[in-house]
This record gives C-alpha cells, sequence and structure tokens, in this order.
C-alpha cells in the first residue's frame, strides 16, 4: 500500500526513536497530548509510547467524536431508532456506545432495525430503495466528516428525497482544544495536531495555540514514522525556543484547507449556540446543526426526540481521561466495573477511546522494556 | 502511591478478573454473542458451561472427545447461517461440510461421516438447494466423509434467511495426536497454515454493505490434509491445532493462552495476508488477525520439530504460505502480546463484540 | 482523526456526479470526488485520501517522498552512528 507502508518502516522508526531520545534533556519531562483518538489508536496500536524515552509522557485528548457524545444524544439515538418505520443508520464505532439503556446494538436486539454504513452515501442509498421507509442517518465526526454528510444533504435536497433526514452531531475542533488550553489544571507541552481536520480547515486555525497560548503545535499524520517525526519535531520546536504551528502531514494537509468542503459546510449547517460535550460540559459554538435551508432533512425536526440532558454515571471519569487530567488507568472503575464488555463510558468503546487503547492494546506493563530492546536491537524483525 | 504502581496494579487486577471464567449478565442476545469474542465466551462460560457440566465440554476444544470400549471418538456440530449463502470462493453447504471436518482435524480426529440438518426457508428456489447439496456433496468427497443421516425442516418466508444447516461430525483419534488445549508450553512455536483473513472479508465484501470490490475468496477448505502432515512430521510434538473460524487468529489465539494459562507471542510482520485483504482491512479499519478463516488452523509445535513440521506443513496443497508466526511464553498468563511490524509491542486481546469497521 | 486512507484514481463512473473508481491494494470502492475542485477524468492515476466514501484531499507524491527522504537522512546518520559505535568498542 503506497503512502502508508512505507511510513511504518521498522528501521527509519528505530532511528527516529534514537533522535528523539538524544533531543529529551536528563531530568526533564514533557507532556504532550495528542488531540485525536486516530492518533490514540496509532499510538497504542504500534506501540509506540513504549518506544519513547521515559521523559516523553503522551497525554490522549478529547479528539473522538463518538467520545466526546452525551449519553442523552446516544438516548435521542436509539428513541429515533424506535420510531415505527425507521430505518437507522450510523456508523460502526456507533453501535456498541452506552445510553441510559443499552445501545444502539442493543436496540437492534429488541427490534429497532438499525444498520450499520461506512458511508453517509450508502444511507441515502437505502432511502432510495426502501422509499416507503423513514431512513434517518446518525451523523457524528469532527470537520473531516462534516463535508461528507453535507454533500449527501445536498445531493437529498436536489433528488428531493422526502424519506431521508439526518441527525447532526458534527462537532468543530477548535472550541473544546481552546477549553482545555483554559483549564487550569492542565500542563502540556505541545499538541500533535489533528491529520485529518485539517485537510478540511487547514493549519490556520490552529495558530492560536502558539499564538496565544505559548504551546507549539505540530500536524501529523497517522502512519507510526509520522507520529514519531512529529514527536520529534515538537521536542525541536521546545529546545529550539520556537513556538508555532508545522505540518508534519504536508502530503496530505494543504495549509489553506479545502475550500470547497468549507464551503459546503458553511452551506449546509450552522453553528448551535452551544453543545454538550461529554466531560467537557457545555462549549459555544462548538457544534453544528442543520441550516434554515436544510430543514426539512433535519431528524430532530422531523421527529421529536426526548432531548433530556443525562448526566454521566456517577462512577464516569471520561471526563477526566478526555481532558487527559487522568490516566486510563487511573479511572476508579477502569478495568473492573468498566470493560469494553461492559463499559460504563465512552472511552471504553469507541475503538479509539483511550481506555478501549489502552486496555485492549496497552495493558502489559513488561511493554515498554520489551519494545524498548527490540527498538535498540532490531529483535521483532527478521526471524530465523 | 507512584503512578507506575498503580498502573501495575490495575493491571494486575484486570488480570485477575480476566482469567476468572465470564459470567453471562445479559438480558438479551445480540449479535455481539455470536461474533467468536468475549460476549461468545460469557455464553459458553457463563450459561452453557456450568448447567452442562462436564469434562469433555469443559476442555473447551474444537471437538469433544468420549471413549467407548477403548476407541477414542470425536465429535463435533458446527451451524450455518452465513448470508449470502453463495459467496466468492464457496457457499454455505460447503462451509457446513469443512467446518465441522475441520473441528474434527485439528482435534486429531480423523474425520469419517457427518449427519447434516437443513432449515430451508419457504420459497427457496429449488436450482439453488440443489446447487447447495451439489456443493455438499463435492465438499464431503474431498474431504473423505459420508454423510451418513440428516434432517430437513421448512419455516415460513421471512425466516432463515434462504437456508441453515448444521452439520455433527464424529472422527477416530489419530494415535499420532496427543492434544489437548492445556497443553501449550513455553517455547512453542506457532505455526498458521496460510494468508489470513481471507473468509471473513470475502462474505464482507459479498454483503455489498461497504461496496467494496476486490479478488478475495473464501478459504474454506479441509484441514484433515494439513493436520495429517503436521501429525506425520512432529506427532506428539504438536501440543495443540485449533481450526481459526470466527474472531480470527486472534481470538483462537486467547482461547487457548487462556486455557493453557500462557502468552502467546506473535510477530506480525511473519503473519501471511494477501494484500487484497490487507487492503480492505486498511479501508474498514479491522484488524485481519481478527478476521474468520474457514481453511486456516494454528498450531502449537515443540520447537524442537517446529522446522520439520513447518516445512510438512508448506507442501500441503493450498498451505504453501504457511508460517512460523510467533511463540508461547510463561507469561503473562493468558494474554496474546503482538510485536508490531513497527518495532513496538502490544496486546492483542479477545474483541468485545463484532469486529466492527471504524469509520471515525 | 477519523479513518481515511489513500487509493487511487483508476476510472471514472459518473461525470455527473463526480464519483470514481479508487484502489487500494487492489481493493476497490466507488468514492465521490465532489470535494475535490477538480475534474475527475484530470485525478484518472492520482492518488487521493479517502474518507467515508469521499475523497478530501489530493496528495501531494513530492511532498511524500520529501517527508521520507528526510526521514531516511536521519536513519542513514543513526546507522552511521551505530556502525562507530560497534567499530570503536572492536577497537
Amino acid at each position: 500500500m503506497r503512502f502508508v507502508e512505507e511510513f511504518r518502516d521498522a528501521e527509519l522508526g528505530r532511528a527516529l526513536a534514537a533522535e528523539i531520545r538524544s533531543l529529551v534533556q536528563d531530568g526533564r519531562t514533557y507532556k504532550l497530548m495528542e488531540v485525536c483518538g486516530g492518533h490514540t489508536h496509532s499510538i497504542y496500536r504500534y506501540g509506540i509510547d513504549g518506544l519513547l524515552p521515559d521523559g516523553v509522557e503522551l497525554v490522549h485528548g478529547p479528539g473522538c467524536p463518538v467520545c466526546v457524545l452525551p449519553m442523552g444524544r446516544v438516548d435521542d439515538g436509539i428513541a429515533l431508532a424506535h420510531e415505527p418505520n425507521v430505518i437507522f443508520t450510523c456508523f460502526g464505532d456507533m453501535l456498541r456506545i452506552p445510553g441510559s439503556h443499552g445501545s444502539l446494538l442493543d436496540a437492534k436486539a429488541r427490534g429497532a432495525d438499525v444498520r450499520m454504513v461506512y458511508s453517509p452515501l450508502d444511507a441515502l442509498a437505502i432511502a432510495r430503495r426502501n422509499p416507503e421507509r423513514e431512513v434517518v442517518f446518525f451523523a457524528i465526526g469532527f470537520e473531516t466528516t462534516a463535508p461528507s454528510t453535507a454533500l449527501t444533504l445536498m445531493r437529498a435536497k436536489a433528488e428531493r428525497i422526502a424519506n431521508f433526514s439526518c441527525m447532526c452531531n458534527h462537532v468543530t475542533i477548535v472550541p473544546p482544544l481552546r477549553a482545555l488550553l483554559d483549564s487550569p489544571a492542565l500542563e502540556i507541552d505541545g499538541f500533535i495536531g489533528p491529520g485529518h481536520v485539517s485537510t478540511v480547515v487547514g493549519a490556520r486555525p490552529f495558530r492560536f495555540v502558539p499564538e496565544d497560548y505559548g504551546k507549539p503545535l505540530v500536524i501529523s499524520g497517522f502512519e507510526p514514522l509520522d507520529v514519531l517525526q512529529s514527536i520529534h519535531m515538537l521536542l525541536t520546536q521546545l529546545a529550539d525556543g520556537r513556538r508555532e504551528v508545522e505540518n508534519q502531514y504536508a502530503r496530505v494537509v494543504p495549509w489553506e484547507g479545502n475550500p470547497r468542503a468549507l464551503a459546503v459546510i458553511a452551506e449546509v449547517f450552522a453553528l448551535r449556540p452551544h453543545f454538550e460535550w461529554r466531560g467537557l460540559g457545555f462549549i459555544s459554538q462548538s457544534g453544528l446543526a442543520l441550516s434554515d435551508a436544510y430543514a426539512e432533512l433535519d431528524a430532530e425536526r422531523r421527529f421529536s426526540i426526548p432531548g433530556i440532558r443525562v448526566a454521566d454515571p456517577k462512577a464516569c471519569q471520561c471526563g477526566e481521561v478526555l481532558k487527559g487530567a487522568i490516566k486510563p488507568w487511573e479511572c476508579k472503575v477502569f478495568g473492573t466495573s468498566c470493560t469494553p464488555e461492559r463499559p460504563i463510558g465512552t472511552c471504553m468503546v469507541s475503538p479509539e477511546g483511550a481506555c478501549a487503547a489502552y486496555y485492549s492494546y496497552g495493558r502489559h506493563a513488561g511493554q515498554r522494556e520489551a519494545t524498548r530492546e527490540n527498538a535498540l536491537t532490531g529483535a521483532g524483525e527478521a526471524y530465523p | 502511591m507512584s503512578g507506575a504502581t498503580r498502573q501495575e496494579r490495575i493491571g494486575e487486577i484486570v488480570q485477575r478478573t480476566r482469567a476468572r471464567p465470564a459470567r453471562f449478565r445479559d438480558e438479551h442476545i445480540t449479535m455481539a454473542h455470536g461474533a467468536g469474542g468475549k460476549a461468545s465466551q460469557s455464553l459458553i462460560e457463563g450459561l452453557l458451561l456450568p448447567a452442562l457440566r462436564n469434562d469433555a465440554l469443559a476442555a473447551l476444544g474444537d471437538a469433544g472427545t468420549i471413549a467407548v470400549d477403548g476407541v477414542r471418538l470425536a465429535l463435533s456440530t458446527d451451524s450455518f447461517v452465513v448470508t449470502p449463502i453463495r459467496f466468492p470462493g464457496g457457499s454455505i453447504g460447503e462451509l457446513a461440510v469443512n467446518g465441522t471436518v475441520n473441528d474434527l482435524a485439528v482435534s486429531g480426529a480423523r474425520p469419517l461421516a457427518l449427519t447434516l440438518s437443513l432449515v430451508l426457508e419457504e420459497g427457496l428456489p429449488a436450482d439453488e438447494l440443489r446447487a447447495e447439496i451439489d456443493a455438499i456433496a463435492l465438499a464431503a468427497a474431498a474431504a473423505g466423509v459420508q454423510v451418513i443421516a440428516g434432517d430437513t425442516k421448512v419455516v415460513e418466508r421471512g425466516h432463515a434467511d434462504r437456508m441453515y444447516a448444521c452439520t455433527t461430525g464424529v472422527g477416530v483419534l489419530d494415535p499420532r495426536a496427543e492434544l489437548s488445549t492445556s497443553a501449550l508450553c513455553p517455547g512453542d512455536r506457532i505455526l498458521v497454515s496460510g494468508a489470513v483473513g481471507e473468509h471473513g472479508m470475502a462474505i464482507m465484501l459479498a454483503r455489498d454493505e461497504f461496496a467494496l470490490e476486490a479478488d478475495i475468496r473464501s478459504d474454506t477448505r479441509s484441514l484433515w490434509p494439513a493436520v495429517d502432515a503436521l501429525l506425520d512430521a512432529a506427532g506428539a510434538d504438536v501440543h495443540c491445532m485449533r481450526d481459526a473460524t470466527r474472531g480470527g487468529v486472534a481470538s483462537a489465539l486467547n482461547e487457548l493462552a487462556r486455557a493453557s494459562g500462557v502468552a502467546a507471542l506473535v510477530r506480525e510482520r511473519e503473519v501471511p495476508v494477501a494484500p487484497a485483504v490487507a487492503g480492505a482491512c486498511e479501508l474498514l479499519g479491522i484488524d485481519p488477525l481478527y478476521v474468520a478463516n474457514e481453511g486456516k488452523l494454528v498450531a502449537f509445535v515443540a520447537p524442537a520439530r517446529a522446522r520439520a513440521a513447518l516445512d510438512a506443513l508448506r507442501a500441503v496443497a493450498g498451505c504453501e504460505q504457511a508460517a512460523d508466526v510467533g511463540e508461547v511464553l510463561a507469561e503473562p498468563p493468558g494474554m496474546v502480546l503482538v510485536d508490531t511490524a513497527f518495532g513496538g509491542r502490544r496486546v492483542m486481546d479477545l474483541l468485545a463484540g463484532d469486529p466492527l469497521p471504524r469509520i471515525c | 482523526m477519523c479513518l481515511a486512507i489513500p487509493g487511487r484514481v483508476v476510472e471514472v463512473v459518473d461525470d455527473a456526479d463526480q464519483l470514481a473508481k479508487v484502489d487500494v491494494a487492489g481493493v476497490r470502492r466507488t468514492v465521490n470526488l465532489a470535494l475535490l475542485d477538480a475534474d475527475p477524468h484530470a485525478l484518472i492515476g492520482s492518488w487521493v485520501l479517502i474518507h467515508v466514501g469521499f475523497a478530501l484531499s489530493q496528495i501531494d507524491e513530492r511532498e511524500a517522498l520529501a517527508t521520507l527522504q528526510l526521514l531516511q537522512e536521519m536513519g542513514e546518520d543513526y546507522e552511521q552512528q551505530l556502525r562507530e559505535l560497534r567499530e570503536s568498542a572492536v577497537e
């Protein structure tokens, strides 16, 4: 696979890891936050944290759009799924996210017609094929995914598809990042910036991070070499005394973003005055809703949904994990009452949630040593 | 208490919790219970085992063994509910034969005979049924077994998704075989008999949910020739074998590591995966190690005979890509670890449910 | 952030709807190119980033090579240092 495998080269990984080690000053610790759930997943899947020197700590951020969805919105989705005649469509990641009384998968077991789709266009196709049913698409994602939903809605409107609607849970990246930077407890030295959101919004919107808060941010790709190189670039900035936005993922991310994608978002969506984020509370201007021009395709207007705000279960500390305030294993219910099979919160269910990633991939204490050994000796490579 | 100590303690607590028999506490059956991951495990360990209580079942092998007048027999059963019933590389009939044949084979039993139970949907075209019966006959002949009894039921339109098939098979345990799910030894080499993830991806593509096109075919075939070759080359030094079906190689390794109280270490780079399967998995965000196979086994062989076993396996038609993908470790018990192609190490746990494609 | 993967545009499926077949290691899927603001035919043979059935961005091959080159140079420096280390140890 081109543009993928070259960035998984183990030898280059070892070299980069060595370079990173040489940048780390004795006794100094660095806390770097990867904002994006995709990076969290990558870090654990490739055992990258094990390749870093002890002084470099990775903190996981809230960039998992599934993880930050509050329980009340999941309940709303489930209510829609139970509406008579509805075919409820969503991405695979949504199916096991717990609401107050079970997940969408449980709703399916109880008789709701819940179907997983890979693309919003597939949901629209289901609507075309089933004219007598109401098809609802549960839209989630940051600005990465919003343009795809937008184009799908534009198509639905142009073709006058009457039996299709969308429940919109799209969120934007800058407000929660700002909210994080504003919280007093946070002590992050630098940010591994979201790679795919940036293909849409560009690098410009992140300038406030160095300019207003004095922290470096490097927009990063998702392959392990990308993540390591971004860490290297962050540490180099810190060593040089520079604070700026850099683009490690230049092969994919245009500095100015994607104007067409931004245009369709502007046409189809409007910013909600505020939106609730799991663990971060209400953040203004952080969520998207369908604009008035697309009101007739808005599932929240077509159907009546409970719209009840549900507090996270008392035991759940997802909010603190999402803010990077605590590590997954520091959550009081991690691994005991909260496991991937019986999750209490979203961080444990979403494949990109920090807790799920740590539980599934990272849980072995002896790993760091083993990984470091492999990294230094090249073992784990050619096996006789 | 320092951070590191808490992390280790939590790790230990999680380990202990996972080592306990799974409890079955769900209120409804969901699709996850059929996926071969943790939910399936809770159903088996938490509901079936306690109720049915016997040593043969408790071994949780692919087949159950029973001695009759000094002859050791193996019995196994499998239901097939795949949809669509025809897919690139095979059909439900073929799966029904090979599935049970393989469960017997990897338990060390030469498959002898099958029974066949069919549940047919009202309205199923006779031609489709005919095609499946032909497929069953062909597969049985290829596997060297006879279908000696059967049953047919018909249910109303809307049930049985065209047809469900269930086969039960009997075989005689081969004298060369000394296999057990609890016989994995630290140092054992882990062999897989070929490229992984083909069946599951073929079905995923055939279902058209994701509108992907690729030349991926199910790998359904009888594993007896592979088992025969392994037993010939390494006999009692083959400690265990498993048919890597639902949940893929990852699930098989997890189940056996758990049963034997050992760890399995996989070297990701050594695992054979066809490029198209790798590409489809990338697109959907699935790990090929979790994807179902229908013609692949994993075998645990004592290190002294592992090379000979691998060579013998590679000489079997269809197993040319067999590979040594890792080894058994003493610790941490019940865990599967992966040395990633990139050089890091991570855990490879049982999936909680279905390998749902990661989208966002 | 969300799962996106590079694929090569191999054939235009629908001009009006800007749909094309994109290939990832032999697996093909129809992808919507409307976000790319370019004529689908002009994109045949180029690499794009695919996300939920849409192309989000065109992959800049020069940048990809530049990034790899940088990494490879670092790799060579490292190998060089390792060699020097081993050689000095022998003496």
